[in-house]
C-alpha cells in the first residue's frame, strides 16, 4: 500500500518533503466538482505551492486559493519563517493561485514579488494599488537564493496572457504553473503514488491548453532542452515520475491528430447548414458547387442534423475557411448552429475565413448575428452573408454559387482588391 | 466634408470614409480581421497596426496611451475602436 504523506500533525497542516531544499505546502480541496464554471472535476483538486530553500533565502513559487490561505500558511510555518522569505514567484496570476498573495505580502513585506511582464497589470487590478515594488521577468532572467538558482520560462498563454514556468536549475525542478495540470485531489500526491488521473491530464489539456496549440508547441520548444527530474504543476499531481513522458503528450496533444489528404498549396473549406424547408440546403449545395469550381481548394458540405458537435469541432479547428447556413426562426440563428458555435471557443480560430448564409420568412437577423459570433470568434468575414426570403430564386442561387466561388479564391489569396465607399455600406 | 481613405491590409479593401469616423466604424463594416472586445477603449482587444499614415489619424488619448503601454503595444500601434480618420490615406492591419 502507498504511504501517505504526512499532512497535518495534531490538526495543523504541515510541509510535505520534496527534496530537502524544496517543499509542497499547497492545499486539497477534495469536495470542488466544478472549476471556474466550464471544467468538471470527480475529485476535487489541488492548490500547489512550494517553498525553495537556498543558502541565501527562500522563495515561494505560487500561492493558493484565498480561502484554503490557513492551510498554505501553516504549512509554510512548518519549514520556514517569513522574515527568511526573499522571492515570491508567480507563474499564473489567476485567483486559485494568488489567493494567499496579499496577506503573504503582508507577513513577508521584504519578500520581491517575480512576475512575467505580461502580468504587470494583472497583478495591479489583483492588488488593487498601483504602486508597489516587483520584478518583471522574461524568459533567462534568474535569480539567486545563494546556491540555489530559479530561471524563468516565459510562456504565454499557457493558459492566460500572463503565465511563465521556473526552474530550478540546481534540482532539475520545473515549477510549471498550469501546464502539465490537472484538477485531481489525491492525498497521496504524486504521479506514481495517486489514483489513475489519465483522464484528468487529457480532460484538462482540452479544456484549458487546447485553444492555444500554437503558443504550447512554442512553450515546449522552450522547455523540452531541459534536464527533468520533477515537474511540480499548480494543480493535480506532482510529476516525479517520468516527467518527460507528459511534456511529450503535450507535444503530441498539440500536433495535428491525422493530416488530412490536402496537398501543399491547397486550402479547405466547410459548409455547415441546417433547413427546415430546404431554402438553406438549396443555398448551401449552390456555395458548395461555385467553391468546387475553384481549383486547390477541397471543399466539404455537412448537414449539421447528421452529427454530435464535438467531431465538427475538430474538423474545423483543422480548416482554413468555414461557412454556416441558417435559417432565421423567431429572430434568431437556430440552436444546433449556437450549439456548434458556442463549442469553439477551445480551439484557434485565429485567420480561418468565415462566412454565412440562410433562407427567412419574415426579417433574416440570423445571418448578421452568426457573422458576429464569427468575428467575436477572430475569423475574417470579408465577404457580407447572403440573406434570401423563403424559396431562392434562379438568380439568387447563381449569387449563392458566386458567394462559394468568393469564399474559395479569398482562401487562396485570389479576389481582386476591393474599393469601396463608406456611404454605399448599409 | 473630407474623406479619408482606409486600407485594410488583411482583406485588400479600401474604404473612402468621412473624417470623423471611427476605425471601428469602418473595419466591421467591411469585415476586417480586426477583433473587438470592450469597444470601449479599456480591454486592449483591438490593438491595431497601422503601416502608413499614422498621422493621418487623431492622436491617441491620455488613456488610450495608458492601455497601449500596458499591453505593451508595439510602434504605431492604436486601438481601432478610439481612433478616428482625418484624411490622407491610412494603411492597417490586425497585430
Amino acid at each position: 500500500m502507498s504511504k501517505l504523506p504526512q499532512l497535518t500533525i495534531s490538526g495543523i497542516a504541515q510541509a510535505v518533503e520534496l527534496s530537502e531544499r524544496v517543499h509542497w505546502i499547497g492545499a486539497m480541496d477534495p469536495s470542488l466538482r466544478n472549476f471556474d464554471i466550464i471544467l468538471k472535476t470527480a475529485n476535487g483538486t489541488t492548490y500547489n505551492a512550494y517553498l525553495v530553500r537556498g543558502s541565501e533565502g527562500v522563495a515561494i513559487v505560487d500561492t493558493v486559493k484565498e480561502n484554503f490561505s490557513n492551510d498554505f500558511f501553516e504549512r509554510l510555518e512548518s519549514v520556514a519563517s517569513y522574515d527568511e522569505i526573499k522571492v515570491i514567484v508567480l507563474n499564473h496570476l489567476e485567483p486559485d493561485h494568488t489567493g494567499a498573495l496579499p496577506e503573504l505580502m503582508r507577513r513577508a513585506p521584504q519578500a520581491r514579488v517575480y512576475i512575467s511582464q505580461k502580468a504587470q497589470s494583472m497583478l495591479k487590478a489583483l492588488l488593487k494599488q498601483d504602486e508597489f515594488d516587483f520584478t518583471s521577468v522574461l524568459t533567462g532572467d534568474k535569480v539567486s537564493l545563494g546556491d540555489r538558482t530559479l530561471e524563468f520560462f516565459h510562456t504565454p498563454y499557457l493558459h492566460w496572457p500572463d503565465t511563465q514556468c521556473t526552474y530550478l536549475q540546481e534540482e532539475q525542478t520545473l515549477f510549471s504553473g498550469d501546464v502539465f495540470g490537472c484538477h485531481f485531489c489525491d492525498a497521496r500526491l504524486f504521479n506514481d503514488e495517486v489514483g489513475d488521473f489519465r483522464f484528468s491530464f487529457e480532460y484538462y489539456y482540452a479544456h484549458i491548453m487546447r485553444p492555444f496549440k500554437d503558443y504550447v508547441n512554442k512553450a515546449l520548444d522552450l522547455l523540452e532542452p531541459l534536464a527533468l527530474i520533477n515537474i511540480l504543476p499548480a494543480h493535480g499531481p506532482l510529476l516525479r515520475d517520468q516527467p518527460k513522458k507528459y511534456v511529450q503528450r503535450y507535444r503530441e496533444l498539440s500536433s495535428s491528430v491525422l493530416q488530412s489528404e490536402i496537398g501543399a498549396g491547397e486550402k479547405t473549406l466547410l459548409i455547415f447548414y441546417i433547413s427546415s424547408y430546404g431554402n438553406t440546403r438549396r443555398m448551401a449545395l449552390a456555395i458548395y458547387e461555385g467553391a468546387m469550381e475553384i481549383e486547390h481548394v477541397r471543399v466539404s458540405l455537412y448537414d449539421l442534423e447528421g452529427s454530435e458537435v464535438a467531431p465538427f469541432v475538430d474538423l474545423i479547428e483543422g480548416a482554413d475557411g468555414i461557412v454556416f447556413g441558417t435559417p432565421t426562426i423567431n429572430g434568431d440563428a437556430v440552436k444546433p448552429v449556437w450549439d456548434l458555435l458556442s463549442s469553439l471557443a477551445v480551439i484557434n480560430l485565429k485567420t480561418k475565413v468565415g462566412g454565412v448564409f440562410g433562407s427567412y420568412g419574415w426579417t433574416g437577423e440570423g445571418v448578421k448575428m452568426v457573422e458576429d459570433r464569427l468575428r467575436g470568434l477572430k475569423l475574417r468575414v470579408p465577404i457580407p452573408g447572403i440573406r434570401i426570403k423563403l424559396i431562392p430564386t434562379e438568380e439568387e442561387i447563381e449569387s449563392c454559387r458566386e458567394f462559394g466561388q468568393h469564399l474559395a479564391q479569398e482562401l487562396l489569396g485570389l479576389r481582386q482588391p476591393r474599393v469601396i465607399d463608406m456611404a454605399d455600406l448599409a | 466634408m473630407a474623406k479619408a481613405t482606409i486600407i485594410f491590409e488583411d482583406i485588400d479593401v479600401t474604404v473612402t470614409a468621412p473624417a470623423g469616423t471611427r476605425l471601428i466604424e469602418i473595419s466591421e463594416k467591411v469585415g476586417s480581421g480586426i477583433v473587438y472586445g470592450c469597444r470601449e477603449g479599456e480591454c486592449g482587444t483591438c490593438i491595431t497596426k497601422v503601416t502608413e499614415g499614422w498621422n493621418n489619424l487623431t492622436e491617441p488619448s491620455v488613456l488610450e496611451d495608458k492601455i497601449l503601454r500596458e499591453n505593451m503595444a508595439g510602434k504605431h500601434n492604436r486601438l481601432a475602436c478610439q481612433a478616428q480618420v482625418l484624411g490622407g490615406v491610412i494603411k492597417v492591419k490586425p497585430v
